[in-house]
Order: C-alpha cells, then sequence, then structure tokens
C-alpha cells in the first residue's frame, strides 16, 4: 500500500496520547503511592504546633521566626487532665552548630528535644538508648546522633560512649538513630538531638521552641487532640479570639491531602493532555482513512464487482482503521511502559505502572481507530461500483 | 478478510425446478433468456448537461452464446456492458438477468449476482498489485464466504486452466500484460459464472497475447458459458459468433459470424 508513512504518522499520533496516558496514571498513581506511604511512615495522628499565625490580618511573625511558643506551653499540653486526647508531645528546640568528634568536624541540627521524641516521631534506634527523663531534669551533657551525622563525624554506629563537642561543651552519646529513609528535601538522618533543657540554657540562651509535635491518642482523637490544643494555648496565652492565636497547628493529613490535592490537580491537566492527543490521534485516523477511501476508489469498484456487499468493503476499512488505532495502542503502551522505567532516573517522581491503565489504553486506542473509521468506511461501502471502477 | 456474502446459508443443491431463476446461491440458471433488454436507456448527468449514453437499446442473448458487442468510443457500449454486468443502473427500460428484473434487486442481491453470476474481465486487467496471483484469483472466493484451505486449492486450479499455475505466487508487476489478463481469466472463471462478461479484454495487449486471450474466451464459450465481449476491434468481434453493432447509443445492427457459420 502506497502509504505507508501516513499511516506511521497516524500510528504515532495515537502513540504518543496512549504512551502519555499511561505515564500521567503512573504519575499520578506514584504520587499517591509515596504520599501514602509518607503519611503512614509520620503517623496521620500527628500534630504539629509552630510559632506564628495562619491568620492575615495585622502584622505577624513569618513562618517558624515568632518566638511564642515555650517549654511549659509543651509540657502543659502533655497534661493528662487537660488535654486527654494527645498521648504526646515532643518540642524541639532547634540551632545549628559545629560538632566535633576526635579529629572531624561536621556543622549540622541540633535538636533539643524530649523523651518522647521517637515515639511521637516514629523513629527508632540503630544502637544504645535515648536520653531519659532524669537527663532532660538534670540538663545531662548526652546526645542522640542521627545515622547521616555519625557517619559524618567517623563514628558509624559504634559511637556510643564516645564522646562529641559542641560548643566546646563534652557531650556523652548515649544512642543513634535508625535511618528514617526519608522522603523530601529534610534529611531526617543529619541531626544530633539533646535534652532541650540542656539545648536552651546551653546553646540557645532563651526557653522558646520552633515546633511541638502533639501525638493524638489515635487517628480519631485527631479532631479532639486538635480542638484542645488550640483551647489550651489560647488560654495560656491569655488570647480570647482564636483568629489572633499566635501559633498555628497543622495536622499531617491536611498537608499531605494539600499534597495530593496538587497532585491530582496536574494528573487532570495531563489526562485532558493525553485526551486532546488521543483525540488529534482519531481524527488522524479518520483522515487517512478518508484519504484511504478516495485513493482506493478503483480497488473498491473491482471488489464491489467481484462480489463485495457493502458491509464486507464497510469491515475491511473497519479492520484497517481499528489494526491503524490499536498498533498505535499497543506501541504506545510499550513505550509508556519503557518511559515509566527510564523517566524516574531523570525526575524525582516515582511512576506506578498501573496496568488498568496500559488495558484501557489499548482498548481506547482500538475504540478510537474503529469510531473515527465507520465514517470513512461507510462512505467506502455506498460508492457505486461503476463510479469507483471509472476513477483514475 | 473473510466476507460473508449472504451465501452462508448454502442449502444443499435441491432438485428439481424453481420458480427463481436466481437461485438462492447466486447462479443463474434458466431457460429464459440470459439477458434481456427492453427499451433500456442511460443518462449521465455532468452538472447541468444530460449526456444519452444509451437511447433505447432492446436485445436478447441466450444462455451459451457467444457474442461481440463493437461499436467506436463513445458508442455506449461500455455503459451497456456495466449495465449488463449489474454495475450501473439503467435509467429507464428493463434489464432481466435470467429471467429476473435487475431494478428489483438489493445491494446485497446484486453483490451476490456479479460475485456467482458473472466474470468480469476488464480491459485494465484490475488486478491489486499487492497480492500474489492466486490471491487476486482467490478474492471472489473470499466474498463467496468459501472456506480458507478450499479457496487456495480452488485458486491454484483456475489459474491452471489459463496456463499459469507456475506464477501462482507472483505479483501483478512481476508477470507481463497477458499473463495479467489470464489471471483476470483465472479470476473471472473462479466461480464458475455462467455469464463472462469481458471489456476490451485485449485492448492493451500485443497481438499474440490478445490471442490467447481470445483464445481463453472462446474456450469458455465452448464449455457452455455465456461470453460478452465488448471491442472497438472489428476483428477480435470476429472471434464472436454473432456482432451487435452499436453506434449512438443504439443498436445499429445484429447478425450473425462466420465463426457461428464454421461452427454448425
Amino acid at each position: 500500500m502506497g502509504h505507508r508513512l501516513r499511516s506511521a504518522l497516524t500510528v504515532l499520533g495515537i502513540l504518543i496520547g496512549i504512551a502519555a496516558v499511561i505515564l500521567t496514571v503512573g504519575l499520578g498513581e506514584g504520587a499517591t503511592t509515596a504520599v501514602n506511604s509518607s503519611i503512614a511512615d509520620l503517623g496521620t495522628n500527628l500534630l504539629i504546633v509552630t510559632p506564628g499565625s495562619s491568620s492575615s490580618n495585622g502584622v505577624q511573625g513569618g513562618f517558624g521566626s515568632a518566638t511564642t511558643l515555650t517549654y511549659s506551653d509543651a509540657r502543659d499540653l502533655a497534661s493528662r487532665i487537660d488535654c486527654p486526647d494527645i498521648a504526646a508531645v515532643a518540642p524541639t528546640a532547634d540551632t545549628v552548630s559545629n560538632v566535633v568528634a576526635g579529629s572531624k568536624n561536621w556543622t549540622t541540627d541540633i535538636q533539643g528535644t524530649t523523651t518522647s521524641w521517637p515515639k511521637v516521631r516514629s523513629r527508632t534506634l540503630a544502637a544504645g538508648t535515648f536520653f531519659t527523663a532524669t537527663d532532660v531534669a538534670n540538663e545531662n551533657d548526652v546526645a542522640v546522633l542521627g545515622a547521616t551525622t555519625a557517619a559524618k563525624l567517623g563514628l558509624g554506629t559504634n559511637a556510643v560512649g564516645a564522646t562529641i563537642t559542641i560548643d566546646n561543651i563534652p557531650l556523652t552519646i548515649v544512642g543513634v538513630l535508625a535511618s528514617s529513609g526519608s522522603l523530601g528535601s529534610t534529611n531526617e538522618d543529619d541531626l544530633v538531638l539533646v535534652p532541650i533543657t540542656l539545648a536552651q540554657s546551653q546553646f540557645l540562651g532563651s526557653d522558646t521552641v520552633q515546633t511541638i509535635y502533639v501525638e493524638a491518642a489515635s487517628q480519631g482523637a485527631i479532631g479532639a487532640a486538635y480542638t484542645e490544643a488550640t483551647d489550651e494555648l489560647l488560654s495560656l496565652h491569655q488570647i480570647a479570639n482564636p483568629k489572633d492565636a499566635d501559633f498555628t497547628i497543622t495536622s499531617q493529613a491536611s498537608i499531605e491531602a494539600t499534597a495530593s490535592n496538587v497532585d491530582k490537580t496536574l494528573t487532570v491537566l495531563l489526562a485532558g493532555i493525553a485526551a486532546i492527543s488521543l483525540l488529534v490521534g482519531g481524527i488522524g485516523v479518520m483522515n487517512i482513512m478518508l484519504v484511504s477511501v478516495t485513493e482506493r476508489r478503483r480497488e473498491i469498484g473491482l471488489r464491489k464487482a467481484l462480489g463485495a456487499t457493502p458491509a464486507a468493503i464497510r469491515r475491511q476499512f473497519l479492520v484497517e482503521a481499528s489494526v491503524l488505532g490499536l498498533s498505535g495502542g499497543i506501541l504506545g503502551s510499550g513505550i509508556g511502559l519503557i518511559g515509566a522505567e527510564v523517566l524516574p532516573h531523570f525526575i524525582s517522581n516515582t511512576i506506578a505502572i498501573v496496568w488498568w491503565a496500559v488495558a484501557g489504553s489499548i482498548g481506547v486506542a482500538l475504540a478510537i481507530g474503529l469510531g473515527f473509521g465507520v465514517y470513512p468506511a461507510t462512505r467506502a461501502a455506498r460508492l457505486a461500483p461503476i463510479e469507483a471502477l471509472r476513477s483514475e | 478478510m473473510p466476507a460473508n456474502s449472504g451465501s452462508a446459508g448454502t442449502a444443499p443443491e435441491t432438485s428439481g425446478l424453481r420458480d427463481d431463476a436466481l437461485s438462492s446461491r447466486g447462479e443463474l440458471t434458466t431457460t429464459t433468456p440470459m439477458v434481456e433488454l427492453i427499451d433500456v436507456t442511460k443518462q449521465y448527468r455532468s452538472g447541468s448537461l444530460s449526456v444519452d449514453a444509451i437511447r433505447g437499446v432492446s436485445l436478447r442473448i441466450e444462455e451459451g452464446e457467444f457474442v461481440a458487442i463493437i461499436g467506436p468510443s463513445g458508442s455506449g457500449k461500455s455503459t451497456l456492458m456495466h449495465i449488463l454486468g449489474c454495475l450501473d443502473h439503467p435509467s429507464s427500460g428493463t434489464y432481466r438477468l435470467a429471467g429476473v428484473d435487475v431494478s428489483a434487486m438489493d445491494e446485497v442481491d446484486l453483490a451476490l449476482v456479479r460475485n456467482k453470476g458473472i466474470g468480469f474481465v476488464f480491459q485494465q486487467f484490475n488486478l491489486l498489485s499487492n497480492l500474489s496471483a492466486w490471491r487476486n484469483v482467490e478474492l471472489p472466493l473470499v466474498y463467496a464466504g468459501m472456506e480458507r484451505h478450499t479457496r487456495k486449492e480452488t485458486a491454484l486450479g483456475s489459474l491452471a486452466r489459463v496456463d499459469l499455475a507456475d506464477r501462482a505466487n507472483h505479483r501483478p508487476n512481476e508477470l507481463s500484460g497477458g499473463q495479467q489478463q489470464r489471471v483476470a481469466v483465472a479470476r473471472a472463471l473462479v466461480n464458475e459464472p455462467t455469464l463472462i462478461l469481458a471489456d476490451e479484454p485485449t485492448g492493451n495487449l500485443d497481438s499474440s497475447s490478445a490471442a490467447d486471450v481470445l483464445g481463453l474466451l472462446g474456450e469458455l464459450h465452448r464449455a457452455g458459458r455465456t461470453v460478452v465481449l465488448i471491442t472497438h476491434d472489428a476483428q477480435t468481434a470476429a472471434t464472436a459468433e454473432r456482432i451487435i453493432r452499436i453506434k449512438d447509443g443504439r443498436v445499429q445492427s445484429d447478425e450473425a459470424t462466420s465463426t457461428a457459420a464454421s461452427n454448425q
């Protein structure tokens, strides 16, 4: 047949659409999987209290820059009487400092916190123990290292018992965190944890905290915990109108919901592009089939003279159109699957292969071929044999 | 592609006479005239111009006849052939094929008649260039709904009858003009039609190939088929038993030839 190139181009149109569909669905599904697993990692019953306000009225400090939260706020939130739905509270007072271990040094995040931290942040230790309530109460010079920090200081997991120096204060290492397998940009494995009392008196010189992590008693109690934490902090800070709150409470779930909403918007957008591409591919099929019918009038006439019924002619052209659609679908799926393997090496997103999307796309491609082939095929079937035969 | 032209229900050969001369299998079997035209006209309209291609033709061709329709180009002989082959409808008048009024047939009936009842041979050969010789010959069998494995056998048998069994797998462009036209004859024969319509079959052939093809048509006639040969060439027409002269869309003369006399 003298129209191989045009057929190939038509197939290419469908191919791009199908590959786009598979990659789009895969991206969306990959993002959902990532979001779900990060929610599970961080715990969906986690609330995060930060200084500053969600209100847009008046002058407010930027996120994290305000100093409205204190260690005593955290202790009050932990009260079982005022906040029965709060299971555990872990405040963090952060600073960045240089850590020295023997001949090596490493500048990293120093976080003062309490004994609840591993529970609230769902973290475990690879070696040693976390520091105790006594350590916190007595400002003991102890530290727990993140896995990366331990490695950078040349200590590995044998660090327990070794001594590091921060701001000329020697600290004994009591434990090393297990790696978090962190997602996102902040490295959860590069930090030094010390008793919050020590951090505030020796490194910060103030009793403020940057973040208070609040763990609700259960996932179902997160709403109650949110209300209790809000009420408690409003009364502690003597603020009557919740709109004037000098703190912000976010839930992990709400952050992830926002993230997945963004993903959904992106997915819908990409799916729209894919749909347009498929529509264009379908129009391509119709176009080439119409050209084909015109070019092959003689053949159609001959076939009719040899006894082809209109139904037989229609079937022939429908088969050709669906072959175009189907090859586009199969090749597009192949490209999509290859893309799903190759693309994650270049972008940070994961692409999950969704088999129903692959099967569905091939089906859609076939349907496009058939659907857009109906009109050209019907025109071919209706050609009068003699007019078709006479044309040159 | 398997195509069933509506003859799937191939009932076993029924014995005895039937009222309908067009049997359910599309074969033309009758004792009435094979072809009967009564005052047939055909006008073509192109824009506001109306051209009379045929201006009232009445003729009968009996089963088993070998008839040449001869006339200069533009005489309407090709139009007549198209009407005879059920490829075109008359503007007025009646065409009975094996006793059946063609105007009463629908598209599917006509396809069945063209498939089983009539074999066409065209001046341009009209072979499909992307199919091998036997695949071209096979086409009418495909539309007849014959089973795949018997189709090849039948097609090869038909090629053997035109002496081209050794060229079965060649494509049309690998064959000479004469060979291509013989493939076309094999294709016309493959469904064993009773009526063979040949439109200038020798028009594009050298004289020896032309003689081959005319010889084949003569053989078909001797085998009992009705052969209608359309030509502008008197010498070609002379191979037939009867010559109908057409001019300006009318029958000018209709007479038996010396071939007919010598055959009797």
